[in-house]
């Protein structure tokens, strides 16, 4: 069994959403809310071995399944996970689990579907994370989108098809390059689809500058990087919450993973060479967007914003070149981003998820319309207190070890990047804590408020698993950094040898 | 029971407390959570004070790891304790202070409806403290750097409802959050360059980097180890409340007064200080660090000092009293007189908690009036909280053979020892600084325990709103009288006067004089020899107190007595006159508008970052990014698309022409490429 374990972890979930979708209209919403859930929870527990199964001292790939899929163009059904790749398998069932939950009662049209969309956008993901071959991670990459475009388009708020077609085609045509890229490299390669191969081909300098962007365009949309960045505000905003959590835990982080994955081994010359594009994107996004998030009058949007600006010390970490003659990553930084990475799925589904509780309730989104809530819900302010104070990257929580571990790795390449990386400290905390400050503290603001009722027992679990896990994480980050150390060294020291052809 | 458990009990006692309290508060009711914590907290004093007992009949220093955060590139950063005299006399100041505030609380909070909230957030804060100073490293002294600064937020805004706590508490975590930024860009450096974020491994390491030079703009050099000291102390700056980054402090003080006494005055803000102490094996190599450390003190403690003169509610000349005298203790570290500035820090722990409960038990007594003018004569009805607002009152300002006069005049010594180019202005501050101390004390202590019972005529007036209240009374009745406070009041009152009059006699000696920091504190006695100055007058504490009556700040102490009386007993035409001067020159408005720095932070960077983020957003995103790039590509392509539909038309000799047109341009681009080769 444990030979299939990924391709359980992708197909277990798409059949339950099928199974779910099969059980049509709404007079049958309990039991496809149900099987959601035991779908959901089942295909959390396929990948927990994927972590307890682990060799940590082993960086290549694990779990590694090989079928041959489309043999005439060489394509494979070639899956596996390192270091770098298996925690987002993990997190992004955990995230599906926290999804069904936070629709239970929420989501009442179309629950079968909804329940489903899901389910097999989950799969779709874990399958983009889990593939070794360039056309089945497409194939992924792209199907998820469908799903997702889906959630928007129909539980959306009133502006969703703007939101939905903006996000369509900005992630469609950023990763339409990546296929061009990949055809290219399949011929480079001499007939290969295999992205192992692709680690290892020569390449001039300008063949690696153009994949570079080719994969930027596909990526950087994705994580989103200044300045590409403004679907996810929108999306965000008229996304349902269980939209909004899994787009901002785990798609985002499929964008960053592609950098990982594609981008830097594949083109490391190019990726040493203009570095510093992604630096000052990043610390754009840090600096310039922690300034926008600051004037959001939506709390969403906010969260949105301030999602971006926290993927920003991903891409930082990734691209920071430092060591001897600037050749090598930063180790501090690689791990840091890959930490910032599963920490923010933590925290930005949990914050997401307490917009998403006051909106059921008070169905606006509007810091304006609120105020005075702790006085009706003081278990729910408790718990958006901890989740204010990871977003704010306070110690002891997830959100502060990524950054912290990316700040370090950053004063070691390059004083200034650190300066500008550090600033997220006044502005993660003046953002999060004065939209809190206006949203829960102060007085009973108006008859919404008023009429407020605290958390239900669903909404406590799913906060309490949430809070859990940014606890955990802040107070014990090692177990998640250890399994990492193997793959990131190997990718370092891959990214540090130069693949340009050698002239006889 | 070995240490090592000891020393892990410590702190996980008032956490245990602070958690059941906290989350299962509402099942065990008021009384249990106050018991519990309280037994946390007495837990972690009886056996800090043990320990101390421990290190003093030559136990050893413990420093070990009690389990590993994270390994990244071979480097372990770890959650470790270091136990040396200089942890565990913290951890006895932290622990005393906290039980006697814990009990305070009892009677102070008694009526509030979130009262195992307030504990447990107390309790959560001795936690935290604990961590901070018991660490072996950079990260876990980050953690409780962060986790004290969590805690005062949530208690400068325990009373959520109002806008001024909610405002303040924003604040303080933001201007903190500004100190730091720059204290963890220190950490940095400092993994950078060390390799490491273990207090051990870094001090073994200085000499190999004490003048290693890094370039922060290029083609520059810099010291690192001034660079470093200075991005650290910037940490302390917030933390401590140095000015610039002081602006947090007086707001604070609309939370509960028992955190004003635990968090504001005794423990939380003294943790910059205990830090610096802490890293003088690297401060000592940075002349230029030292002298920005002891100038920026010297500003706090003279500017400070001044505001608490016109202050007109009771916590808040208590509050600039304390910045005044956090900048004492940051301006003896700046002399190197690192084992004077703990020395302070102990002494002031114990007054200034005093002198803040003691307030706390007047608002009481008047029922959350916290105007001092519209007090007077309360010896009569409040004389526990009298004589011990005395006794702490007397140690603040230096009166010979109290607590405060050993600390203070110790660091007067060194700064006068001092040879940094800033140690002029420095000791002028200081010595200064004596005067205006001795004066808003017994302004404030006058008007309120003797001369004319004032709330007998306003008694009839409106009551003055007070900060303190808890929102269904404030001030006096018409058939109030002020009262004494319950005895959980009074006791720990009492319990702190005792160290306010004795500490410094008893502890001088071995402190300053005698070996208790040797191994813990580092001072270059060539470069900077204040210490030995200090030391040697410290060695005899009757020859020290009797010595002093020889010397200026005693007179200066004194003096500022002495006018506070003629001032506000004998003649108030006196003050009035000042104050009419002091307006017509402008310098009043000054200072009531506390030098315009708060200003400053609301009116340009507040409004400015706000105003930048408006414009980033609605130009660089919505009209830039958004309207030209994203949905002028979408108009683009709905252009082209348009003009292509027009193409096709249906009309079939519409197409037969574009074929013709087609078929002509690829005949011409072929004969000329015929041609050409031809």
């Amino acid at each position: 069994m444990t030979g299939n374990l990924l391709s359980l972890a992708i197909w277990l979930p798409v059949v339950a959403g099928l199974v779910v979708l099969a059980t049509g209209g709404d007079k049958n919403a309990p039991v496809a809310r149900w099987l959601a859930l035991i779908g959901a929870l089942a295909s959390f527990l396929v990948t927990i071995p994927l972590y307890t199964g682990f060799d940590s001292y082993h960086g290549g790939m694990q779990f590694e399944e090989l079928k041959p899929w489309i043999e005439a163009l060489n394509i494979n059904y070639h899956l596996g996970v390192d270091g770098l790749s298996m925690f987002f398998v993990i997190l992004n069932s955990f995230t599906t689990l926290m999804v069904v939950l936070a629709g239970w009662q929420v989501i009442e049209k179309r629950v079968a579907q909804y329940m489903a969309a899901f389910l097999i956008m989950s799969g779709l993901i874990n399958g983009a994370f889990a593939a070794l071959d360039a056309i089945l991670f497409y194939v992924f990459f792209e199907a998820m989108l469908i799903p997702m475009y889906l959630i928007i388009g129909v539980w959306g708020g009133p502006r969703r098809v703007y939101a939905s077609v903006k996000f369509f085609l900005y992630t469609l045509l950023g990763s339409l390059l990546t296929l061009v890229a990949f055809i290219y490299l399949y011929y480079q390669s001499g007939g290969s689809f295999d992205i192992a191969s692709y680690h290892r081909l020569p390449l001039t300098m300008a063949a690696q500058t153009l994949l570079l962007v080719a994969f930027f365009f596909a990526f950087a949309v994705k994580v989103p990087m200044w300045p590409v960045h403004t679907w996810l505000p929108d999306a965000h905003v008229e996304a349902p919450t269980g939209g909004s959590m899994v787009l901002a835990a785990i798609t985002l982080k499929l964008g960053a993973y592609g950098f990982l994955r594609f981008a830097l081994p594949i083109a490391p010359d190019a990726s040493r060479e203009y570095a510093w594009v992604f630096v000052a994107l990043s610390l754009v996004a840090v600096v310039y967007i922690g300034m926008v998030a600051l004037v959001q009058t939506d709390m969403k949007k906010l969260v949105a914003y301030s999602s971006i600006s926290h993927m920003g010390f991903v891409t930082l970490g990734f691209f920071m070149f430092g060591g001897v003659a600037g050749k090598e990553l930063n180790a501090w930084a690689v791990e840091g981003a890959l930490v910032q990475m599963i920490s923010h799925g933590f925290v930005s589904a949990a914050m997401f998820f307490c917009i998403g509780v006051m909106y059921d309730r008070v169905h606006s989104r509007k810091i304006a319309d609120y105020g005075g809530v702790a006085n009706k819900m003081p278990i729910f302010a408790a718990f958006m207190m901890l989740f204010a104070m990871a977003n704010s990257g306070l110690p002891a929580t997830s959100g502060f070890a990524g950054e912290f571990m990316v700040v370090l790795g950053a004063v070691q390449v390059n004083f200034w990047y650190a300066v500008a990386a550090a600033t997220t400290l006044i502005f993660g905390a003046a953002y999060t804590l004065w939209m809190y400050k206006r949203v829960i503290f102060g007085d009973v603001a108006n008859e919404n408020v008023a009429e407020l009722k605290d958390v239900n027992a669903r909404e406590f679990l799913v906060l309490a698993i949430l809070a859990v896990a940014v606890l955990g994480m802040g107070l014990y980050p090692k177990p998640f950094t250890d399994v990492m150390h193997q793959s990131v060294n190997d990718l370092i020291w891959h990214v540090s040898q130069s693949k340009l052809p050698q002239l006889p | 029971m070995d240490m090592k458990s000891i020393y892990l009990l410590i702190p996980l006692a008032p956490l245990a407390g602070a958690l059941i309290s906290g989350l299962l508060g509402w099942v065990i009711g008021r009384r249990a959570a106050h018991c519990v914590t309280i037994a946390g907290v007495a837990t972690a004093f009886g056996l800090s004070a043990y320990v101390l007992n421990y290190l003093l009949n030559g136990g050893a220093p413990f420093n070990g790891t009690v389990y590993t955060w994270l390994t990244v590139n071979g480097v372990d950063l770890n959650v470790g304790f270091l136990v040396d005299n200089l942890t565990a006399m913290m951890m006895c100041v932290v622990t005393f202070v906290s039980l006697m505030v814990h009990i305070y609380t009892i009677g102070y909070m008694h009526e509030d409806p979130g009262y195992q909230r307030f504990f447990s957030y107390i309790s959560l804060f001795t936690f935290s403290m604990l961590m901070l100073v018991m660490s072996n490293n950079f990260v876990q002294l980050f953690f409780g750097w962060e986790a004290v600064g969590l805690v005062s937020y949530l208690l400068i805004g325990f009373w959520f409802k109002r806008p001024t706590a909610t405002f303040a508490n924003l604040k303080a975590f933001l201007v903190n959050r500004v100190g730091d930024f720059g204290f963890l860009l220190g950490i940095g450096l400092v993994l950078a360059h060390f390799g490491t974020l273990d207090y051990a491994e870094v001090f073994a390491k200085l000499p190999e980097l004490q003048n290693a030079t890094i370039s922060i703009i290029p083609g520059t050099s810099w010291s690192l180890m001034t660079v470093t000291c200075i991005l650290l102390f910037i940490g302390a700056m917030g933390k401590s409340a140095q000015f610039p980054l002081h602006v947090w402090l007086p707001d604070s003080m609309e939370g509960p007064t028992p955190i004003s006494a635990l968090i504001h005055a005794a423990t939380m803000v003294t943790a910059g200080i205990f830090m610096v102490s802490r890293m003088s094996p690297m401060f000592e190599l940075s002349e230029t660090a030292l002298n920005f450390v002891l100038v920026i003190g010297a500003i706090t403690a003279l500017f400070m000092g001044f505001l608490g003169i016109i202050q007109n509610d009771i916590k808040r000349v208590v509050a600039y009293s304390t910045l005044s005298q956090l900048g004492y203790m940051t301006v003896a570290l700046g002399a190197s007189a690192y084992s004077v500035a703990v020395f302070h820090l102990m002494t002031h722990a114990f007054f200034k908690a005093l002198l803040f409960l003691a307030a706390g038990s007047v608002i009481m007594g008047m029922h959350h009036d916290q105007d001092i003018r519209n007090m007077g004569g309360l010896r009569k009805y409040m004389p526990i909280t009298w004589i011990t607002s005395l006794i702490g009152s007397l140690a603040l300002i230096g009166t010979p053979f109290l607590s405060g006069f050993y600390s203070k005049d110790s660091i007067i010594l060194a700064v006068e020892a001092s040879k940094l180019p800033g140690a002029g202005f420095a000791y002028f501050a200081v010595i200064a600084g004596v005067f205006v101390t001795a004066f808003y004390s017994f302004r404030m202590y006058f008007l309120v325990f003797h001369g004319k019972e004032q709330w007998m005529q306003k008694k009839d007036d409106h009551h003055v709103h007070g900060h303190d209240d808890h929102d269904h009374h404030h001030g006096l009745g018409p058939n109030d009288k002020p009262h004494e406070s319950p005895w959980v009041v009074t006791l720990p009152l009492a319990l702190l006067a005792i160290p306010s009059l004795l500490i410094g006699a008893y502890a001088i000696g071995p402190m300053l004089a005698g070996d208790f920091f040797k191994n813990v504190i580092f001072v270059n006695h060539e470069a900077h020899g204040a210490m030995e100055v200090v030391a040697e007058h410290a060695h005899d504490w009757v020859h020290m107190g009797l010595h002093s009556f020889m010397t200026l700040p005693f007179w200066l102490a004194l003096g500022g007595v002495v006018a506070a009386y003629v001032f506000y007993m004998v003649n108030p035409a006196i003050p009035a006159a000042f104050d009419r001067f002091f307006t017509s020159i402008g310098i009043k408005k000054l200072m009531e508008e506390k030098y315009y720095m708060d200003h400053l932070y609301i009116n340009v960077f507040a409004a400015g970052g706000r105003a930048l983020g408006t414009l980033l957003w609605k130009v660089g995103d919505t009209l830039l990014i958004d309207g030209l790039v994203v949905n002028g590509s979408a108009k683009l392509v709905g252009l082209f698309a348009s003009l292509t539909r027009r193409l096709q038309s249906g009309y079939i000799y519409h197409y037969a022409f574009a074929m013709i047109l087609g078929a002509l341009l690829l005949l011409t681009i072929w004969l000329g490429g015929v041609l050409q080769v031809q």
